[in-house]
């Protein structure tokens, strides 16, 4: 049955209705600041506007590129992600192999009440707890150092201890909610999987390897590849929260970049050049690890 | 959930196995456990004894003092209102949308959808954003921390999903029973979808509470900032300003100082771990709904 358009306007008058707050919502927040882009192309003056401001080529990119600090940001953005990978992302699938292993539900249970509670704190929390405990003035970890060897360490400002912190405060906020994908994986395979594994002599290692890996292996590769997708997203509140002027140089990172040279400096023009290329590579990487997810016979995301 | 069977081997790996996640578990709340026991405690108490969870004298004295101005109050109910606002307006947009692209058959929803997916793959970033806030004249304002993010486009196609999957029957039936197309939404879908909405809320409601990034972009005015930002001044700014100095006096001060930011600490987190138990009933469903692909 096909109807003329003005027809199924009219006819459909009450869903455009409903649509229409989240429609101009969509325009304004998201559309609206994917046409500003073109600011980066601007040498944009606040007081002249997008309108007046004078079209300047790629001078900004060449800038960025050009700057020692390109360098710097790929690298440190890199490092992060390559250390999350290696250090994080292993720590929610053995805890969540351990759990598997409780019979007690009440054990379990109780478990998984403590680990998932650090997921809804936030940042800012994680931060402060971080300073709190770490501080050489008075704080409890250097304490203890003190007393037993005599010597404090300056975590929060020495360079060498911002990856380990970063590291340490996603492994210690992410990893209990982290399991809860895996166990949900574990929950469907079937214990009589088990008991015959068991009647043919494979004893709990063996049942690990080749009947509880094989049922989160899918998991697993899922997240990789996702991982892959955005590897050049650090969590800007993290780093910020922990970034101060004596670790800059391993600590700062594409998204603070952007923040400081934009809002901090007012330099908007170069750093929302600086922000459309972390955008344009990020589209790559997403898509490529979606290719990469269907090809493992995944379905993909987009 | 292995079959029972014992071995010396197997008994020795469980009693490893427990003792191994019991202590996770205490890791993960033993911070809260020592900040909330510093908080109580006097100023030499946390000098003198390295680590602790229970304070030898019990004193208040942090709480008086961080409650003796209205700044902490006020910010506590900043961000309570933008938390409750911000909730109400979030669900308010992504259920009418995503209502209406429940429907199939309407001109331009293929097209809408489109556009919604592209948006999670690409974006403006943060200064185009800033300049769009600015333009409409919202810095400063709380409708900043609310409007930017009303529809977080991943619960949105979650929640329309939801609405597609109900069975058509319901409301043809309200239909004939003379129910009009807005309390359709009204009186037949959104009760069946209670539990799905509750789980949103308590998501949206703890991304505004915890919302730190949008407060440090678009609020200046300290009047208006909410806890985050407030607690980041007065935990981890005024130790940046201590870095520099080390004199003995000084370090005394910062002492002092140790047991105020642990009960902003305290009271910072208590809000979100009185929903906590809410949370912990909806969020593993939330988690599996969400890795469902629709």
């Amino acid at each position: 049955m096909l109807m003329s358009v003005t027809a199924r306007l009219k006819r459909d008058r009450w869903i455009y209705f409903l649509m229409a707050p989240g429609l101009l919502y969509f325009i304004i927040f998201k559309y609206v600041p994917m046409w500003g882009l073109l600011i980066s192309f601007q040498d944009y003056q606040p007081y002249l506007g997008f309108w007046k401001s004078p079209w300047i080529g790629f001078e900004n990119y060449r800038m960025f590129f050009g700057n020692m600090e390109f360098g710097m940001l790929l690298r440190n953005t890199l490092v992060l992600s390559f250390y999350n990978l290696v250090f994080y992302f292993p720590v929610p699938i053995v805890l969540a192999l351990l759990m598997n292993e409780v019979r007690r539900l009440v054990f379990k249970r109780a478990v998984q009440t403590l680990i998932y509670v650090p997921h809804f704190i936030s940042m800012v929390i994680v931060a402060s707890l971080t300073y709190v405990l770490l501080t050489t003035q008075g704080g409890v970890v250097n304490g203890l150092l003190e007393k037993h060897t005599g010597s404090s360490i300056d975590f929060l400002t020495s360079p060498g201890w911002f990856r380990p912190l970063i590291i340490a405060q996603t492994i210690w906020k992410e990893s209990g909610f982290g399991t809860i994908i895996f166990l949900a994986a574990l929950a469907g395979v079937d214990i009589e999987q088990y008991e015959a594994a068991y009647m043919d002599g494979a004893n709990r290692w063996r049942q690990l390897w080749h009947i509880t890996l094989p049922s989160i292996r899918n998991t697993i590769v899922i997240l990789l590849i996702l991982r892959m997708g955005d590897v050049l997203d650090n969590g800007f509140e993290q780093i910020y929260l922990m970034l101060n002027p004596l670790n800059r140089e391993v600590a700062e990172v594409f998204d603070t970049y952007v923040y400081m040279m934009g809002i901090t400096q007012g330099a908007f023009s170069y750093s929302t050049a600086v922000g459309l290329f972390k955008g344009i590579v990020g589209v790559i990487l997403v898509l490529g690890a979606n290719w990469l997810a269907k090809r493992f016979g995944q379905s993909g995301i987009y | 959930m292995n079959t029972r069977y014992r071995t010396l081997g197997g008994t020795i790996f469980d009693v490893a196995n427990y003792i191994v996640l019991a202590t996770i578990g205490i890791v993960a709340v033993l911070p809260f456990l020592y900040v909330l026991a510093g908080s109580f405690a006097s100023d030499t108490e946390l000098t003198r004894r390295a680590f602790f969870i229970i304070p030898h004298s019990f004193s208040i004295t942090a709480y008086k003092y961080i409650f003796s101005t209205d700044t902490i109050l006020h910010s506590l109910f900043n961000s309570l209102y933008v938390t409750i606002v911000g909730t109400a307006v979030n669900l308010i947009f992504t259920v009418t949308m995503a209502y209406a692209l429940s429907k199939r058959g309407t001109w331009g929803r293929n097209a809408i959808m489109n556009l919604i997916i592209f948006s999670m793959l690409f974006g403006g970033g943060l200064i185009p954003t800033y300049l769009v806030v600015r333009d409409l004249r919202l810095l400063d304002s709380f409708w900043a921390l609310m409007l930017p993010g009303a529809i977080s486009a991943f619960n949105l196609i979650i929640v329309k999903n939801f609405f597609q999957e109900l069975p058509p029957e319901l409301e043809e039936a309200a239909r004939i029973d003379g129910c009009a197309d807005l309390s359709l939404l009204w009186r037949i879908v959104l009760p069946l979808s209670m539990p799905v909405l509750a789980t949103f809320t308590l998501f949206y409601a703890v991304g505004h509470w915890n919302n730190f990034y949008s407060a440090l972009l678009y609020i200046n005015d300290p009047w208006k900032w909410p806890l985050q930002v407030l607690l980041r001044q007065i935990v981890l700014l005024s130790q940046m300003a201590a870095g520099s100095a080390d004199s003995v006096d000084y370090n005394y001060v910062q002492q002092a100082q140790q047991s105020i930011k642990m009960a902003v600490i305290i009271v910072g987190t208590i809000p979100i771990l009185l929903v906590y138990p809410f949370l912990q009933k909806h969020f593993a469903k939330g988690v599996l709904i969400g890795s469902v692909k629709g």
